[in-house]
């Protein structure tokens, strides 16, 4: 029974993850694209001998552009959103009910908040997306080891603070200890953010407005799939937990609220 | 779908039970692996480490990986 709704709620966010990856991947294609084709064209005019070790129109193309920047984006980007929908559901399995009084889809939606930063927003401002031609390529071991352990380090953290809070909140209230739960957050990540090494391969010459776009886009893309994996994620969350007084069009209930 | 978007639920909003740990920890465990694989080959694979030799994987989810903010190359 309950690992049935286990089940049904995993599979219903690992759907949300991807209805949220469809909507990504347009604010991907149409607002992103650009600057990467951009960055692209900046690449070969400046390095016609592929400074970087990688080869996008010179030498043999193993995937041509055209199919990068369609199949090869929307692979990408729907399998990151069915990966961390299904993860997000499982952490909303482990959620509900603990994090506070909160109905199913007031939890998706405060889950999914908490997500972009621990996920995406903090690693970001650290270690920031970046468009090809920035990068040099024999320091890929060290920028992905550095990127993954950001991340790591906030989603265990933003964990962590979470158990703080919760442990707090019977003495200082819930205000007082959701207040200290992310005070306690800044004052990790900070030294993180001042000790971690510095990654900057920007060319001297890219453009500054270019690469600041392209990361904006990332940034939107990012904020994009969150904010709808948590509004569809909640309305399917909702429906299926406690279908509630107003009879839902489908009228299926699985009652695991006892 | 209009009266289900502001549901004023009369009295107090129905606090869902919580599942048992018991219950989440093997879909955890096993779908947690398999979405941070799925996660490697979207971010990381033929990058820094490879599983398969090549650039097939690594080219094919090549704009995904900048703009989804991994480190490409």
């Amino acid at each position: 029974m309950n690992s049935a709704t286990v089940r049904n709620l995993l599979v219903r966010g690992m759907l949300a993850g991807l209805a949220a990856g469809v909507l990504a991947l347009v604010v991907a294609y149409f607002l992103g694209e650009p600057y990467v084709d951009k960055a692209i064209g900046l690449e070969e005019a400046h390095s016609p001998g592929s400074a970087h070790g990688h080869s996008h129109e010179h030498e043999v193309e193993v995937v041509s552009r055209s199919l990068q920047s369609t199949a090869g984006l929307a692979t990408g980007v729907l399998l990151h959103g069915v990966a961390f929908g299904g993860i997000a559901a499982l952490a909303f399995c482990f959620a509900l009910g603990r994090v506070g009084r909160f109905s199913p889809r007031a939890t998706a939606l405060l889950l999914s908040g908490c997500a972009l930063p621990a996920v995406y927003v903090v690693p970001f401002l650290k270690y920031p997306a970046n468009p090809p031609a920035v990068g040099e390529g024999d320091t890929i071991g060290r920028r992905t080891a550095l990127y993954f352990l950001m991340m790591l380090l906030s989603v265990l953290l933003a964990i962590a603070v979470t158990l703080l809070g919760k442990r707090l909140a019977p003495t200082l209230g819930t205000w007082y200890a959701t207040v200290v739960a992310v005070a306690a957050f800044a004052v990790v990540i900070g030294p993180a953010y001042a000790f971690l090494p510095v990654v900057n391969e920007v060319p001297k010459d890219f453009p500054a407005t270019l690469l600041w776009r392209f990361r904006l886009s990332a940034l939107a893309i990012q904020v994009t799939q969150w904010a709808a994996f948590g509004l569809f994620f909640g309305e399917l969350a909702q429906r299926l937990l406690s279908p509630g007084p107003a009879p839902s069009p489908s009228g299926r209930a699985v009652t695991a609220a006892r | 779908m209009a009266q289900t978007v502001a549901q004023p639920t009369a009295a107090t909003p129905a606090v869902p039970a919580t599942l048992p740990l018991g219950a989440i920890a093997p879909w955890a465990v096993f779908f947690g692996v398999l979405m941070l694989v799925l996660l490697y080959f979207v971010g990381a694979e033929q990058g820094a480490t490879s599983v398969f030799s090549g650039t097939g994987v690594h080219e094919w989810v090549h704009d995904a990986r900048h703009l989804l903010g991994f480190p490409c190359h």
